[in-house]
């Protein structure tokens, strides 16, 4: 079905021309609802808008290289700024991780398709309507005589700044509609992921069978469907309030701004979780294979996954230590933010004890991976500091906060994002990326990365707070900040070798074969690009690596796993 | 072998390089006078803040050092080699007891962590006001601060001035925090954390400054457009510098019969409408009390200097020195805009 040509007007079988088969080509796209295309689909979007959202973390950091520098007005950097972690969290997180999920589940668990393939084309469309729909603010309204109407009041939106009295254009429309339109095709996607996993694995392939990618894509899903609908429902109330004269966070009629507060971080914190943990999938699935050993305690793995995203579901009001809680409830929140810490040190030890033993061929996958690991373990370390929430009210909303969590969705997420992307590209496209770009994205990557966010965790040391466009040059921060905008510059020199790569390789890449890696999961069993409905038999697994069983038969998992 | 062989004299390169790291690291964190860096705390709360973050610090980086060093480790060891053998490495697929351990050791940390950080949060949060303590009322506007003084009878802005607080004679400053318009952040890293202003939500702050000086803050959550120039400047002033400067501050604005005329405009163009000038017909309070402008040293929440020319740019356009600022431009005449400048240069 999926792959049927439609009879386009004006074409006949005879001499079609090369526009004629151009469009067939395109509407074969639009019309798709095979499980593989929509991923292609999901992972394409994700790159455009991490090369836009990309681009205006670059002028921001243009902006705040010098003091009192005028390269973007105040209008455009709180715009810009605003898009940015907009564009980041919501069309580059949540497309990247359902697009591999999309691709990949299927595939990981023995399936032929997802288990609703028509309401997968409809969520990705949501989806994507939804993040144009957000970027047309730049142009829409009155963009086209002057700066548009781009949302420019932070992602996190806070009431009652987004008030009609304070908000009168069109600039926080835009920023609500889009996410509620995306974010009915993020749980669109979650449910689907839910059901193909609980109803379409192989014959064999039991829950504790699953390969751990398929597990924290389940895990994330059933977040997902948590969190969204509270995100969802502020946002519908937040129109309400600008168009109907609702008052549930106008402020002027006796609202309330910390209601949306409690609504926004029920979702904003454990979204983070939402986006990390299938990036903890794609480092168990790389680490395990380049390390050339099984994962070590897979069922601690797995509890540990579905406990962080319980503990995750408690902790929101960690973003709040600052808004005159009580203080039970600020010692409350601080003690179950420290405890999400310890999920998530026994996931970062039980990689660290897949690593150890092992034979650990660093292919640019591994590397990205290894640095993922560094740079989680630093990140939740920064984590606790700010759990403390003394310490936190010094600290929140500093450039700390902005290092802190740029190192776990840079430095973790997109670290993993890169790896799956070396891992996977192979078996999506048919062709290896070139291991030499690779290497060279990776090693200007972590170095930018590293330029860029360690010098951030001073500047809010030295009192910086985030958000502001411009700062006084008395303030000590000047040499810090040039710092971190020559990093940050380096980071899209890396990112571009990484599109030239994949480019490149595209066309010239060496062939891959069904199985580059020498991995063990079931994805790896077929051709590359894997053929529609990927299994020419349904395939029977008895171990968590149904192919390393195939290539050790004297010595199967099946005969160890507990 | 030839690289084993290199390996302890990178380990110690990379001992001194973060020994070298921390030994760098107060005198960055101190950085220039005017830095205001939570690393040189001058009031208890900061002071608390300040000795809590050393101890995670100290805890959180021996977390690092082990499990990092570990990391490097393996990298090191356990990468591929040619010498290496064709077939798998063991496979182990894990330990209980290992597991355990794991989950244990972190678990004893934060129950450390835990009981420390609420024994700050109590102390600094749940501190009664001694009665001995002063009364500010911090009212966060779009772009800029009020400061009330109550039962001193005194309205100012940005600039805010307080006692220096020693154990022998305590006066803390408590602070009330209330929001006009949308939240906004009150933050000098010196004196103590941050609390936010929000609009229905009073909420409450104090800090004891041990010591006279002028500390540097600012808004910290995201207001506006000019919220990047929403700057706060806390005067910690010596008893007797302090009972001068009330004194001061009490008296009505400055009668002086040679820039009448600039007040005649003041009085009579839409100025009087927004500002106060206290013992004029100027009773507005939509933007900071003027009474005293002269007593202050910048305008605009500190986004420039409290100079004639900078008095005389802001009111032709205030988006010269603060786009986006809600003070309209005045389209006064030259001529009414230097009177209007010459009258508030008297309001010492």
């Amino acid at each position: 079905m999926a792959d049927q040509t439609f009879p386009i007007p004006g074409t006949l079988d005879a001499g079609r021309s090369r526009g004629a088969a151009l469009l067939e080509w395109l509407h074969s796209w639009v019309v798709t609802v095979d499980h593989k295309k929509l991923g292609i689909l999901y992972m394409v979007y994700a790159l455009v808008f991490l090369l836009v959202a990309g681009s205006e973390a670059v002028a921001i950091r243009i902006q705040l290289a010098i003091p009192n520098n005028h390269f973007l007005s105040p209008e455009l950097y709180n715009e810009f700024f605003t898009m940015h972690g907009t564009t980041m969290v919501f069309l580059v997180g949540m497309t990247f991780i359902f697009g591999f999920g999309n691709y990949f589940v299927p595939l990981m668990i023995g399936a032929r398709d997802m288990a609703f393939p028509r309401l997968n084309a409809f969520s990705f469309w949501m989806t994507a309507f939804g993040g144009l729909f957000l970027y047309f603010s730049f142009i829409g309204g009155f963009g086209l005589y002057g700066m548009g109407s781009a949302p420019d009041v932070t992602w996190w939106a806070y009431a009652p700044l987004t008030a009609k009295a304070f908000s009168p254009g069109h600039n926080t429309d835009y920023w609500a509609l889009a996410l509620i339109v995306s974010g009915f095709g993020t749980l669109g996607a979650a449910i689907n992921i839910l059901a193909t996993v609980f109803s379409m694995r192989c014959r064999g392939m039991t829950l504790l069978r699953m390969p751990l990618f398929v597990w924290l894509m389940v895990v994330t899903s059933g977040d997902t469907l948590i969190v969204i609908t509270p995100l969802t429902a502020a946002q519908v109330m937040l129109i309400i309030d600008r168009y109907l004269g609702g008052h549930f966070f106008d402020t002027q009629a006796g609202g309330s701004a910390t209601v949306w507060m409690h609504f926004f971080w029920i979702f904003g914190h454990p979204e983070v979780y939402v986006l990390i943990l299938p990036a903890f999938g794609i480092a168990s699935e790389v680490i395990q294979v380049f390390s050339r050993k099984a994962i070590f305690g897979y069922p601690a793995m797995v509890a540990a996954s579905v406990g962080i995203a319980f503990v995750s579901l408690s902790v929101w009001a960690h973003h709040m230590f600052t808004i005159g809680m009580t203080s039970v409830s600020n010692a409350f929140f601080a003690l179950s933010t420290m405890m999400v810490g310890i999920p998530t040190g026994i996931k970062i030890f039980n990689w660290v004890a897949t690593m150890w033993g092992g034979r650990i061929r660093f292919a640019t996958p591994m590397l990205f991976c290894t640095a993922f690991v560094f740079q989680f373990l630093m990140a939740g370390l920064t984590g606790i500091m700010l759990a403390v929430a003394p310490w936190d009210w010094q600290l929140h909303n500093s450039y700390f906060v902005i290092a802190h969590f740029h190192y776990t969705l840079t430095g973790s997420f997109v670290f993993c994002i890169f790896a799956a992307i070396y891992y996977w590209y192979p078996k999506i496209t048919g062709r290896m990326l070139s291991e030499k770009l690779g290497k060279w994205h990776f090693w200007l990557f972590f170095i930018g990365f590293h330029v860029t966010f360690d010098t951030m965790h001073f500047l809010g040391i030295l009192g910086m707070p985030r958000s502001i466009y411009t700062y006084q040059a008395d303030r000590g921060w000047n040499t810090l900040n040039m710092i971190v905008s020559a990093g940050g510059i380096i980071q899209a020199i890396a990112v571009l070798i990484l599109v030239w790569n994949m480019m490149d390789s595209f066309l010239h890449g060496a062939a891959a074969g069904n199985d580059p890696w020498d991995a063990w999961t079931l994805e790896w069993s077929v051709p590359s690009p894997p053929p529609a409905y990927n299994f020419a038999t349904d395939p029977v697994v008895r171990s968590r690596r149904p192919l390393w069983d195939l290539k050790h038969p004297n010595d199967p998992d099946w005969k160890y796993e507990r | 072998m030839q690289r084993r062989r290199s390996l302890p004299l990178t380990r110690y390169r990379v001992c001194f390089l973060a020994l070298a790291c921390m030994r760098a690291m107060p005198s960055v964190a101190q950085g220039a006078l005017t830095t205001p860096s939570i690393m040189a705390p001058a009031s208890t709360p900061a002071h608390e803040i300040y000795a809590l973050s050393q101890f995670v610090l100290a805890i959180t980086g021996a977390i690092f050092v082990v499990v990092g060093g570990l990391l490097a480790f393996i990298i090191v060891r356990f990468r591929e080699r040619r010498t290496d053998a064709e077939h798998e490495p063991a496979q182990i697929y894990g330990s209980t007891q290992v597991e355990l351990a794991w989950t244990v050791i972190p678990v004893l940390i934060v129950v450390v962590l835990f009981l420390t950080t609420a024994r700050i949060i109590f102390a600094i949060q749940d501190a009664p006001e001694p009665k001995t303590a002063l009364d500010v009322t911090v009212v966060g506007h779009q772009f800029w601060w009020e400061f009330r003084y109550p039962k001193l009878g005194i309205v100012t802005a940005n600039e805010l001035h307080v006692p220096v607080s020693t154990p022998s004679a305590p006066e803390p400053t408590y602070m009330q925090l209330l929001s006009a318009d949308v939240d906004h952040s009150f933050w000098v890293p010196q004196l103590g954390g941050k609390t936010d202003l929000i609009p229905n939500h009073p909420n409450q702050m104090w800090m004891d400054p041990e010591k006279a000086g002028l500390y540097l803050g600012q808004c910290a959550q995201f207001c506006g457009v000019e919220h990047a120039k929403m700057l706060i400047r806390v005067y910690v002033d010596t008893p007797d510098q302090f009972a001068a400067w009330v004194k001061a501050q009490q008296q009505p604005g400055a009668q002086d019969a040679a820039t009448a005329a600039g007040r005649h405009v003041f009085e009579t163009e839409a100025c009087a409408n927004c500002h106060t000038i206290s013992g004029t017909g100027a009773k507005g309070t939509f933007g900071p009390d003027l009474t005293h402008l002269m007593s202050r040293a910048t305008i605009a929440a500190g986004a420039a200097d409290n100079t004639p020319d900078n008095l005389r740019s802001w009111i032709h356009d205030p988006n010269t020195l603060k786009p986006g600022a809600l003070m309209p431009a005045m389209q006064l005449s030259d001529k009414e805009t230097d009177e209007v400048v010459a009258y508030l240069t008297t309001l010492h």
